[in-house]
């Protein structure tokens, strides 16, 4: 099935009808090849310029596989400590309240040592942006169990599965943090095929958008692969995601306008 | 008109913050400093200045914050105790690693773990000496009277964006608590945004078109750039080093014993050198300001005059190992220490000193 094509042949004025965006440097993404936070990076990158926004917004980045991620941004990022991103966007915003600010952080990042920030930023409803990649592992440090790793799920640190009787239970924030009143629009998008892109740049857009209203936290979950931490191959870690990580955190908007989506059943 | 007002230290240091035109504070309830957040609370200064005040979550949330906002370029402070302090070394060496300035104020009380909530100044050396990870300092200043809580917040603003270097004020739960008349200064404006934006070519304002983006990081994983940024780091120690240290000398010009002490326990040595005066016993006392950088040469020069040194402090002998470095142990250096919340009188303090300097 593989097809070698002749690159510079089919890259004709006619056929180029997608291009980077600006926003984006021309840095090479250390990303494993087929993981999410490339694909998440370009509709962060591609809503700013669309917004007209880029020098109006500061980025924070986390620790974790994207602690560079401001190495891929050409916007005025800073750096947080492992699971602080949501306290200096506090304080960012605070002290400019006119301009954008997002945080972009990992599942261990948000949910395990920075569940405190996180939590209180979005229940003070901090008027920010948080862009949270669920994968449910640790992929930086080598595929260690994550708070949102699945019962029974393989890591490096549940080598037999997760065992929640053992180990606890995976931890449902997005769905916790869109309880609070701070929160005014939570939502769960993936980025593993065409449609779910273009329905992430939209939650995305909007999740910047909010910050004109002055309402309170926007949250992007997108559930993501981690095709190297669950050593799989990025085409086996997409289905494995279809298959395994959507029916626990399943996609849709949990918040929006400040009100809870009610479930159709 | 001089402006007068009779207050407590952590007053005096909130007040001084909403008039050096400080852009936002940050903290966490903590005896025995809880009024700093209490006075800023009640003064509104949003309303006075525009300046952000907010109660974090923790102490790691408000460093954090401090982070953020310093990052930005504003004047950015926080306040704690002991054991915040040390929830807040992590923050503190990424402030320092990203060289960031900012203001943050140590009302110190006894410990280890939870401790006391009486005074103490038993975290000389993680001010001094670092308290969280990697090779950096604070510029630390101690205060000994309210009016220094005052003053100090001006001139460790000044340090902190001279240098790009966190500033920590170490006090403690005598300085903070105690009313002294204060002589207050005017009011200065805060920056705007376009000052900041001139002033500081490295802050996270949002990125201008044609000009590169700023990052503010402290991640480096090519070890020999981390080692150059190390080494750029000590060569900014090395001039914090040779041009900022200050003390002040009181009756040592004929003295043949020397008290050395920092904070409340040189004014506690300040009132044990006047009884050892009357007592006809030629005593001075060095007391100094900035900790770091330690005042090591006038220890030296005083070393070559007085026939011993007495260090004084709320605590087991910490800035002791400073004065014995400046001292090259030519001459008998002691320790007199309380702690845990224990306070030494004066005749306490110059009893020590005829036993264990001049009696001996």
């Amino acid at each position: 099935m593989t097809q070698n094509f002749d690159i510079p042949e089919i890259r004709t004025p006619e056929n180029l009808v997608y291009k980077k965006t600006s926003v984006l440097t021309d840095n090479v993404l250390h990303y494993c090849p087929g993981c999410g936070h490339g694909t998440t990076h370009r509709l962060i990158a591609e809503v700013i310029e669309e917004m007209g926004i880029q020098s109006e917004v500061i980025g924070v980045a986390p620790v974790g596989c994207s602690v560079l991620a401001y190495n891929y941004f050409d916007i005025d990022m800073q750096e947080a400590a492992h699971g602080r991103a949501p306290a200096l966007a506090t304080a960012i915003k605070r002290v400019y309240p006119e301009k954008f600010v997002f945080t972009y952080q990992g599942d261990g990042d948000l949910a395990a040592i920075g569940t405190n920030e996180t939590l209180h930023a979005c229940n003070r409803g901090e008027n920010i942006t948080i862009i949270f990649i669920n994968n449910a592992i640790y992929g930086m440090t080598g595929g260690q169990m994550a708070p949102t790793t699945l019962p029974g799920m393989l890591t490096s640190t549940s080598p037999y599965g997760r065992d929640v009787q053992m180990m606890g239970n995976p931890l449902k924030i997005t769905e916790l943090l869109a309880l609070l009143p701070g929160t005014y629009y939570v939502t769960r998008q993936a980025v593993h095929t065409a449609a779910l892109v273009r329905r992430a740049k939209k939650a995305i857009r909007m999740a910047f958008e909010n910050q004109k209203l002055n309402r309170g936290v926007s949250f992007v979950e997108v559930v993501s692969n981690c095709n190297s931490g669950w050593k799989l191959t990025p085409l086996q870690a997409n289905k494995w995601l279809e298959e395994n990580m959507l029916p626990f955190y399943p996609l849709g908007d949990l918040k929006v306008n400040g009100e809870l989506v009610k479930k159709s059943e | 008109m001089k402006e007068l007002m009779l207050m407590k230290g952590n007053e005096a240091f909130a007040e001084a913050a909403i008039r050096v035109g400080a852009d936002a504070y940050f903290g966490y309830p903590i005896t025995p400093q809880s009024e700093v957040m209490e006075y800023l609370m009640a003064e509104k200064p949003y309303e006075r200045t525009g300046m952000v005040v907010l109660q974090s979550e923790s102490e790691l949330g408000a460093i954090n914050m401090v982070y953020g906002a310093a990052a930005c370029g504003k004047r950015a402070l926080t306040s704690s105790s002991s054991p915040g302090i040390s929830l807040m070394q992590e923050g503190i060496s990424y402030i320092a690693g990203s060289e960031l300035p900012c203001l943050i104020l140590n009302v110190a009380r006894g410990g280890p773990g939870l401790g006391t909530i009486q005074p103490s100044q038993s975290d000389y050396f993680q001010a001094t000496k670092g308290g969280g990870h990697g090779d950096y300092r604070l510029i630390v200043l101690a205060p000994s009277s309210v009016q220094e809580m005052f003053d100090f917040v001006s001139l460790g603003f000044e340090l902190a964006f001279k240098y790009r270097n966190p500033v920590m004020m170490l006090s403690d739960g005598v300085i903070g608590q105690m009313m002294e008349k204060v002589e207050l200064s005017e009011q200065q404006p805060r920056l705007t945004n376009q000052q900041i934006d001139e002033l500081y070519p490295w802050a996270t304002t949002g990125k201008k078109p044609g000009k590169d983006r700023r990052i503010i990081t402290s991640l480096e994983l090519d070890p020999s750039k981390q080692e150059k940024h190390n080494l750029k780091l000590q060569e900014k120690y090395r001039k914090i080093e040779a041009s900022e240290v200050r003390y002040e000398t009181l009756q040592c010009e004929d003295a043949e014993y020397l008290l050395v002490a920092f904070g409340s326990s040189a004014r506690i040595c300040q009132k044990a050198m006047d009884l050892g005066r009357a007592k006809g016993i030629k005593v001075g006392l060095l007391r100094p300001i900035t900790l770091y950088p330690f005042p090591y040469a006038i220890v030296e020069q005083l070393s070559n005059q007085v026939k011993g040194i007495l260090v004084v402090e709320l605590n087991a002998g910490q800035m002791i190992e400073d004065v014995r470095i400046g001292s090259h142990d030519r001459i008998k250096v002691k320790h007199y220490g309380r702690f845990g919340g224990m306070i030494p009188s004066p005749v306490e303090v110059l009893d020590a000193l005829e036993k264990q300097i001049i009696g001996d």
